[in-house]
């Protein structure tokens, strides 16, 4: 038997219309869990860096977490995957909601999906019965509506669906896939899914999920709970409310708007707007959140209610938003949160990406007042904010005219359209589209995040660490009091010394080894999430949640009759990453794309930052350019990435010597005598 | 003669304006009872089952009631601040209409039994997980009045008897009635 996961994916081959029920690996599941780990795996092995985004041959992977679906609160993701069109790189952006708790239950971990349909198809999973349909009747209908009308059609109201709206049909890059309650948003995977002309995914599932040590997962999912419960009452000191408290930002719950509204940039990631956070706009803001904020939701077994039913005109609820979405539309247009809420509901059942769409449409706006786009460009183009991003809105998502452009986001519009336009796609990393923050000094744990994150979204990798000093010793002492959470006593004093001011304070401090552990901290325990399938919210955003690197081991354990401990699940994520990484490599990724937005910082150190990625490429066992050495992959049992990169000589032989021994690669080795993960 | 006695009535509250909607109620029931308890999780196998409805915003979480052979004759529909809820919404019955309270692999029903057991527990699991309470779990003493009930009887064989005659009756006592152990 198998626990936690069911043992199955399915495969579903929309060229031939095939479906089959395939049993995986257990072996897979000890070496790298499941979610990210073996939707990674699959890629590497089975689309070779010539495969196009938009090929037959690009795998579109919903892979849910190795815990999805448990009674551990919070585990209900599902990683989704394909190569993207906009980087050209492995994405995998993470979905909520309920989609992957059903798809368990119905029997399978993954649904593999290759080839492309014919004609708009739409795959209906029910527990045994998997079969596809015509959907050329949901044709142009949003996410939302097509999700309903397919469960209307089906007769079956508890049906998950997954769905893209007219964006994923016209491949805009920033599409996404729209689950009702969540979303895959990032890196254009509802692109890749309109390009294989499947509309929907559908899942009814009626089974179990078996659980290896039921007493023991047990008390570990009632610690977390009574954990919640008392960490929700006691929000940290000294840091705002919004990430004071575990889950997503409640920006959903939180009324107070200055932090974003004052400090992040307006329009195309440009203006910042200090002292516009006033009594007035606070009153008339709250007003707006509270007439169209019908209920504040939960995604599955989940008590935070990060999310919220957004209903624009009537008592009908009209589509979940959450976080910082709240806001980027309202931002990017230069307008008020009534405008903001009322165009998101639009971009919602089209089915696009709150963060690329808005700085998208901005970015069309300045290259307008610049004159590079002209009138001719824009037949019909209103006279006022608003009204131009809905022009913006409709012409991306329907690919006409200058929106067949600018749908492939700022990077390839300024490409294709020139004349200057690349110097305003200036907010990007890995041609992707990033939050509108522009700060003053360096931050090196930022730089280093935003250089080598490969979600390429700051919210995916930082987290656990606080995102600055405490003004005083005594709240920085009082911090680290109840601070179980970090991998080891030494964190605690890197933030102990870490000073606003002075010797001990940005750009400097940390010092450049300890930057690379509190990065390399963070990050891991996104991985671990990605793969284990919970929340980042309840694990690796938040400062000291519930979850963490010291009772995950236990958990995963316990959940999937695994033997891991702390040194084995260090090692296993490790693996997960350094495959990722592997897979980016493969397609051109070097060190010269890894770097935050050029106007990121106002004030940058050339020659530190050329050392701070130097030591942390060392400390994670990577050459000078970022490659992983043939040592590391052989450490971590991928000899077969090791040749395939000899091969294809992106490692050479005589460049071994590239990395000593690091830290890291000596801690893991030693991990791995020491009992990493074999199955139970 | 009246004889009262005091009985334990055991409630749960729903407030549905509460509710998240996450089910958690529904994982952590089909857990506590999956033989060995906590091995498994199915919410198709729950005790309680939460009514959602995104359109509409509804959220309703429903305990499983009695069983019942048969579906209902009429059924009627509720409007409730404008959200019109589907007709069987309240129903706590496990019944031929839905798939509700119903063990997916044998139809056999399911019913709440506010989480009774030994060792015995403070308040039913999915009170205990439903961190939003929207559920809320009392426990309270109720006067019961047996005369009462045995008035009932008699005001039902009376009613037959109108309707029937009390030979009819009889004679359908005497062909239902058990056997007297010898």
């Amino acid at each position: 038997m198998r626990y936690a996961e069911t043992g199955f994916n399915l495969e579903v081959d929309l060229t031939r219309g095939s479906i089959e029920r395939v049993a995986t690996n257990p072996r897979d599941t000890e070496q790298l869990l499941g979610g990210l780990g073996t939707n990674a795996r699959l890629m590497w092995d089975r689309v070779p860096p010539e495969v196009e985004p938009f090929s037959p041959e690009n795998l579109l992977v919903f892979g849910t977490g190795l815990l999805a679906g448990t009674p551990a609160p919070g585990c209900n993701r599902t990683i989704v995957s394909a190569i993207s069109p906009q980087t050209k790189l492995f994405a995998f952006s993470i979905m909520g909601g309920f989609w992957g708790p059903e798809l368990k239950h119905a029997g399978y971990d993954k649904v593999v999906i290759r080839g492309k349909s014919a004609g708009l198809v739409y795959l209906w999973i029910n527990d045994d019965k998997v079969e596809l349909r015509d959907a050329t009747h949901f044709r142009g209908l949003g996410t939302l509506e097509t999700a309903e009308l397919i469960r209307q059609e089906l007769h079956e109201p508890m049906a998950q669906v997954a769905s893209i709206g007219l964006a994923g049909e016209n491949r805009v890059f920033f599409a996404s896939i729209e689950q009702g309650r969540s979303s895959a948003s990032r890196q254009g995977l509802g692109a890749v899914m309109g390009d294989k002309n499947l509309k929907a995914i559908a899942v009814r599932g009626k089974k179990d999920i078996n659980i290896a040590r039921p007493a023991t997962f047990i008390r570990h999912c009632n610690d977390a709970l009574k954990y919640i419960e008392i960490r929700d009452k006691n929000p940290i000191p000294g840091v705002m409310p919004i990430l004071a408290g575990l889950g997503s930002p409640q920006e959903m719950r939180e009324n107070d708007e200055q932090w974003h509204t004052e400090n992040f940039m307006w329009g195309n990631a440009r203006h910042r707007r200090k002292g516009f956070w006033t009594e007035q706009i606070h009153e008339k803001w709250t007003n707006t959140m509270e007439t169209m904020r019908t209920r504040l939701l939960s995604c599955h077994n989940c008590p935070l209610k990060c999310g919220a039913a957004i209903s624009v005109d009537t008592r009908i609820c009209s589509y979940m938003m959450k976080c910082f979405s709240k806001l980027t539309y309202t931002m990017a247009a230069m307008s008020d949160l009534d405008f903001g809420l009322k165009i998101a509901q639009k971009a919602t059942e089209h089915g696009v990406d709150a963060f690329s769409a808005p700085q998208t449409m901005a970015f069309a706006v300045e290259l307008y007042e610049a004159g590079i786009l002209t009138d001719a460009d824009f037949p019909g183009w209103p006279s006022d904010p608003e009204g131009r991003f809905y022009w913006l809105l409709d012409h991306i998502v329907g690919r006409e005219g200058i929106g067949d452009v600018l749908a492939d986001g700022t990077y390839w519009a300024a490409e294709r359209i020139g004349k200057g336009a690349q110097a305003f796609a200036h907010n990007n990393i890995k041609k992707h589209e990033q939050l509108p923050l522009k700060l003053g000094m360096l931050n090196p744990i930022y730089f280093l995040m935003y250089s080598t994150g490969e979600k390429i979204n700051i919210t995916q990798i930082e987290g656990n660490f606080p995102q600055t000093p405490f003004p005083t010793k005594e709240e920085r002492e009082a911090f680290v009091k109840d601070w179980e959470h970090v991998p080891d006593e030494r964190f605690k004093q890197w933030f102990l010394d870490w000073e606003m001011r002075g010797e001990n304070s940005i750009p400097n401090y940390p010092p450049i080894d300890a930057t690379s552990e509190i990065v390399h901290w963070q990050e891991m325990m996104h991985y671990v999430d990605d793969s284990v399938g919970v929340c980042a919210g309840l694990s690796s955003f938040p400062l000291k949640p519930p979850y963490h690197l010291h009772n995950w081991p236990s958990i995963i354990s316990a959940g999937a009759g695994l033997d891991l401990d702390e040194a084995g699940l260090k090692h296993v994520i490790r693996r997960t990453r350094t495959l990722v990484r592997a897979i980016n490599i493969l397609r051109g990724m070097r060190r010269t794309d890894e770097k935050p937005p050029d106007d990121h910082w106002k004030y940058r150190f050339p020659e530190l930052e050329t050392k701070l990625l130097d030591a942390y490429y060392r400390f994670k066992g990577w050459t000078s350019d970022g490659i992983p050495t043939r040592a590391t992959l052989h450490e971590l049992d991928l000899d077969h990435i090791a040749d395939e990169f000899l091969r294809r000589g992106i490692l050479k032989e005589e460049e071994e010597d590239a990395a000593p021994a690091t830290a890291l690669g000596a801690a893991s080795a030693s991990d791995v005598t020491a009992g990493a993960g074999g199955a139970a | 003669m009246k004889r009262v006695h005091g009985k334990t009535i055991k409630t749960i509250t729903i407030d549905i304006a509460k509710c998240n909607g996450c089910r958690a109620c529904e994982v952590i029931c089909a857990a506590f009872h999956a033989k060995p308890q906590y091995s498994s999780t199915n919410p198709a196998r729950s005790r309680i089952r939460v009514i959602r409805d995104q359109v509409a915003d509804i959220y309703l979480p429903v305990y499983a009631g009695e069983y019942t052979a048969a579906e209902c004759a009429g059924r009627d529909k509720y409007i409730i601040d404008g959200r019109e809820y589907d007709e069987c919404a309240f129903c706590r019955a496990s019944c031929p209409s839905r798939d509700f309270f119903k063990e997916p692999d044998s139809d056999l029903p399911l019913k709440c039994d506010m989480c009774e057991s030994d060792p015995d527990i403070t308040e039913p699991m999915c009170v205990q997980w439903c961190l939003s309470h929207a559920l809320v779990y009392e426990e309270r003493e109720v006067a019961v009045d047996k005369v009462t009930a045995v008035d009932e009887v008699d005001i039902g064989l009376k009613a037959l008897a109108d309707e029937h005659g009390w030979p009819k009756v009889m004679d359908a006592i005497g062909r239902m009635r058990e056997p007297l152990p010898e």
